[in-house]
Order: structure tokens, then sequence, then C-alpha cells
């Protein structure tokens, strides 16, 4: 299982993550690249510095508008939660920061494995029920792909088999963590080629929203 | 049934639309489901075919297998035959191009962008309600989609001026202002016309229509058909530019507005070389100047914002600023302004008759909300809007009074 373990923390790591890097800088340069059309309408009066909107936007749409709020609150929440939960665990989970310190040199102080554990568990549940939401409504449903459930499982599996790994819950922990490694090698595979590239497109889109918005005076 | 080279037509089509202002958009969906939410025609019919993301489906297939930086995996799909004959409603009937979905959308994609766009592709494939897409081409044979031609505008201009007993400048070279028409209101609400003579009369202004360029409305745009909107653009633009004015006024019009203002230059390829102003700002400047007196508005009303102006135009505050000290009792919707629900006839779905039920569907919510401000009349600054909005009463028989807000201050206006 050490030969398992060498594999996962080994090429299958150093492969994947040239594939993510590869891959995201391939996807972002291709579209920024792209010929663009120059607005030629006059800027409204009293519009900010196009980036100044552009990262506003960026802001602003964290959280929807009051009119909407209602509306969009499950998906809203659960988005916050297991998108904070995901955060938490990578970032601040001690093995974790290790990892990063390794790789970047950068470091900060690590939280409990309670809490984290604690952490771990809310975002599973709140993953199962971005899946039930996704396969139970009529709308989810007609618009899903197998992008969607293929990202959901690549982005689920590595809380699960991190969790087992740090409880030492079935099999040997060295085994464990190989498992829990290469579920992160498939994830950051799979990163640029499907819809986890939102966490990178979500700059372009929301500031070209808020360059539109502010060249018109529109105040959302 | 479409042909394989209309298919074909299609596809290039959506692949030479996808240039970088699109195409973050098309690879950021993350299929929340959010727009859906804010989709006036799914809020009124709960039926989920009306998803926004989901009306972006061909032109993302056909993004992803032709140009995408994922591209050349080769694992896209083609756009099918039946696939677009099953999108048609989608893109022509269940759009108004409101941009609500635009709003809530957490990635920030400007869905009813890419509605447009997918017009454009559908037009050029031949396909589109036959109606709209009719009223469309009388822009290139009548010089407007209702038919009113330049000699139809002098008839009905002469025909005001007469029952009114006033005067209609015509081709006076030297104005400071082109006041265009939107057709709907020349032939359905003539009032209207006349109202927004008699505020620009009042207040001083040197002003003009011109028989060259009046019609303010671009189906074109709206039909996908760039040549046509390029047509409607270019009449307006050579008629300013004879006459040499510096502002052209759009009439209580709501995608007149947006597209002249926001899109007029970019269809076009140059920056217009006057001010566009939607009638509605240009008298909140005049009020701004002090040239508009006003008697106090009696009863209570509401204001409906067409989309183009307000959530799409960025000109919402200049309503509400014409009503602040004039309506004595105003009343807001909720929601309102920049969140304001649409009237479900825009975008051109007011002129397609397939979608006469869904529009009078889509008019409930807006009857709600009037009901709920306990307003016994809503104002708009929108001839389409109006005209939806009219049918629709007529066919809920429903109780409450629609009036035009020009219409409104020039009956109050103190001579």
């Amino acid at each position: 299982m050490t030969d398992l373990l060498d594999f996962a923390r080994g090429p299958a790591l150093q492969f994947s993550l040239a594939v993510f890097v590869f891959g995201v800088v391939w996807r972002l340069v291709s579209l920024l690249f792209m010929p663009r059309l120059k607005d030629k309408s006059a800027i409204r009066s009293g519009a900010k510095p196009t980036m100044i909107a552009a990262v506003a936007e960026f802001f602003r749409r964290m959280l929807p508008k009051p009119e909407f709020a209602k509306r969009t609150r499950f998906t809203t929440i659960n988005g916050w939660v297991f998108h904070l939960g995901l955060a938490i665990i990578v970032l601040t989970f001690a093995p974790h920061v290790l990892f990063i310190k390794s790789l970047t040199g950068l470091t900060w102080p690590a939280l409990p494995n309670i809490v984290i554990f604690a952490v771990g568990g809310v975002t599973v549940v709140s993953l199962i029920l971005a899946l039930a939401h996704r396969l139970s409504s009529p709308v989810l449903k007609l618009i899903s792909t197998m992008d969607d459930y293929v990202t959901w499982v690549v982005t689920i599996t590595p809380v699960l088999t991190g969790l087992a790994a740090a409880s030492h819950v079935g099999l040997r922990y060295e085994t464990l963590l190989a498992i829990h490694i290469l579920s992160i090698c498939v994830f950051f595979v799979w990163f640029p080629f499907g819809k986890l590239m939102h966490g990178f497109l979500v700059f372009l889109t929301r500031g070209e929203m808020g360059a539109q918005l502010n060249r018109r005076g529109i105040k959302l | 049934m479409l042909t394989t080279e209309q298919v074909q037509i299609a596809a290039d089509k959506f692949t030479a639309l996808t240039g970088g202002n699109i195409a973050p958009y098309l690879e950021a969906c993350v299929h929340c489901g959010q727009c859906a939410e804010a989709c006036h025609f799914y809020e009124a019919t709960g039926d989920a075919r009306y998803t926004p993301a989901y009306k972006l489906v061909p032109i993302t297939r056909a993004w992803k297998r032709s140009k995408s930086p994922l591209s050349w995996f080769g694992l896209g799909k083609t756009v099918k035959t039946e696939e677009l004959e099953e999108w048609q409603d989608l893109i022509f009937d269940s759009c108004t191009m409101c941009g609500r979905c635009s709003a809530v959308c957490p990635m920030g994609i400007d869905i009813s962008a890419i509605v447009a766009a997918t017009r454009q592709a559908f037009a050029a494939a031949g396909m589109g309600p036959e109606d709209f897409m009719q009223a469309a081409e009388n822009v290139r044979t009548k010089g407007s989609p209702l038919g009113l031609t330049s000699n139809k505008l002098v008839d009905r201009l002469e025909w005001l001026e007469d029952e009114n007993d006033m005067e209609f400048p015509l081709d006076k070279k030297g104005a400071e202002i082109l006041l265009t028409v939107s057709s709907i209101e020349m032939m359905k609400y003539p009032d209207s016309i006349v109202a927004m003579g008699k505020l620009l009369d009042h207040a001083g202004v040197s002003w003009t229509f011109s028989t060259k360029g009046y019609e303010a409305t671009n189906f074109g745009f709206l039909s996908g058909k760039m040549d046509l909107a390029k047509l409607g653009v270019t009449r307006i633009v050579e008629a300013a530019e004879e006459l040499d004015v510096k502002t052209v006024v759009i009439p209580e019009c709501g995608h007149a507005y947006g597209v002249m203002r926001w899109s007029g230059a970019n269809i076009l390829g140059r920056k217009l070389p006057f001010e566009v102003l939607h009638i509605t700002e240009f008298l909140a400047d005049l009020k701004r100047a002090g040239k508009l007196k006003l008697k106090p508005l009696k009863g209570s009303i509401t204001y409906h914002d067409p989309c183009q102006i307000s959530r799409r135009g960025g000109a919402a505050d200049a309503a509400r600023y014409l009503l602040d000290d004039f309506a004595e009792d105003f009343r807001e919707m909720t929601p309102t302004a920049n969140f304001n629900w649409c009237c479900g006839g825009g975008g051109g779905v007011q002129a397609m008759a397939s979608a006469t039920d869904l529009r009078h569907k889509v008019f409930k919510i807006k009857m709600d909300q009037v009901e709920a401000t306990g307003a016994d009349t809503m104002v708009s600054s929108c001839a389409n809007c109006r005209l939806t909005m009219d049918e629709s009463i007529a066919h809920w028989k429903w109780d409450h009074g629609l009036n035009s807000l020009v219409e409104v201050m020039a009956e109050n206006l103190i001579e």
C-alpha cells in the first residue's frame, strides 16, 4: 500500500496538478484572447471607472438582491454552506496547511480537527441536499447535464475520503490517505473540463456584467 | 421542417456570434436554476421549459461543438433540426429579453443578450413567428412594422393638428431636438404624440419630426434581422445629421430606447453624433430647469417600469423624478424599478399572435402587483407595454385604469 500512497503523492498528484494548471490557463487564455466588440455607445455620465464597477459587481453578486432573496433562499444558503465548508476544509485542516506550505511556502494557523470534522459533516450534508434538489426540481432536472453530476461526484468524494482517512475508518490509514489523494487528483483533472471552472470564470462574467451595468448607469 | 442547409446556416451563425463578449457567459452557467425564479413566463406557468438557462441550449451546444477551448475533444453535440424547431417558441414567444434573469444570475451571465444573439441565428435560418418576422420586414418595405409610411406619418400629423388645434414642426432644419415616434403610438395611441408635442411646446423647446427618420421602434433588432436593425438606426441617424439636431428623443417605447441608446452606435459601427434620450429623461431635464409647470395629479397611481428603460436602460429614476411633486398619491409596486416584472409583451412578443395566451397569463402578475398597491391607475412610459397590458386588461375584464405618463402630464399642464 505504500506503493499506492507513493504513486498518489508522487506522479498522480504531479500529473493532475499539471493538467489543472495547464487546463485552467488554456481555457482562460482562450476566452480572454477572443476578439471582442468595442462598445461605441456613449457611456452614461457619472459612471464609475470600469474596473471599479467590475470588481464591485463581483462582490455584489455574492448575495441575491432582496427582491430575489426569498425565491432563491435554498440555493443561496445551501450554496454558501458547501462553498464555505469546502474552503474551510481545504484551507484550514492541519495536513492541508502543511501540504500548501510544501507547495507554495505560504502558511497560516490550522483549525482544530474537531472543527474540521464538524464542517466536513455539514459540507457533506449540504452537497447531498444540493443533489437532492437537482434531482427533485423540475427546473434543475431539465437544465442539468452530465457535467453537473460528474462535478458533484468529484467534489463530494474528496470530502468523504478525507473524513474517512482522518477518522481511520475501514482500511489502513495509508490506503485511505492514498485514496483521498487520488480523489483529489481526479478533482484537479476534472476541474478545467467541467463546471468547476466557474471558480475562475465567475471573475470574467461578473466583471463583464458590472462593466455593462455601469456603462448604462443601471444600479442593481 | 427545416432543411439541412437552414440548420447549417443557424449553426454557422451561432459560431460567428460567439465572440469574446458572449463566450465566457456560455462557459460559466452552473445550472443553479435561479433564473427561472426571475422569469415571468416561468412564474406565470410553472413550466420548467421557460427557464432562461434552458433557452441557451442551442447556442451553447454550437459553441461547445465548434469554438470552445475544449472543442478539439470533439465531444460537443451538433445542432439538430428538431432542436431548433423545439426551441423556436422559447427564443421568440416566451422571452421578452427583459433581463430579470440577468439581474438574478449569481454568475452574472447576461442571458437576455444571449437570447438576442440566438434570435439572429434563428432569423438567418429563416425561423421565427411568421407575423412577427413580417412586421420586421415591413420596416424595409413600408418604413415601419405597422406600415407607417412617410406619407401616412404626414397625414396622421395633419389630422392630429386639426383635431388638437396645434402645429407639429416637420423637417425643421436647425431644431435642437429630433422627436421620433413609435408607430404603435401613431396608430393606436395618437394622444401620446399630441401630449409630447404639447409638453415640448409648453417648455419652449426647439424641436421637429422628420419624414426621413421617424420610426423609433426597431423590429429588425428584436427579430434578429440585423440588416433591418441597421436600416432603422441609419434612417434616424441620417435624418438627425441632415437636420443638425443635438438630441434625438425616443418616445414612450422601451426597446426603441434600448436599441438607439445602447446598441445604435454598435449597429452602425460608429459613435452617434448626437445625444439619445428617452422622453422621460428629456422631460426630467426640462423639469429640473423649471420649464414644466404642472397641476397636481389627482387620484392614486402606480408606475410600471418598461424593462428596457429601467432594468436594461438605466433610466428608472427619470419617471420617478417626474412623478415626484406631481402625483399626489404615488404608490410603488413590489418589486419595482429595476426589479419590476415585465408586462409580458416586450422583445416583440406583443406582435406574436402565437404568444397571446401566454401574455395574458403573465399579465396576472402585473394585476396582482397593482392590486397590492391599492392604486386606481397604472401609468407607464412605453406604448408597447401599454398595448400589451390594454389587451390583457380587456381579456381579464380588469377594472383598473392604464395611462401613459406623457399623457397624464400633458393633461395637467398649467397653460
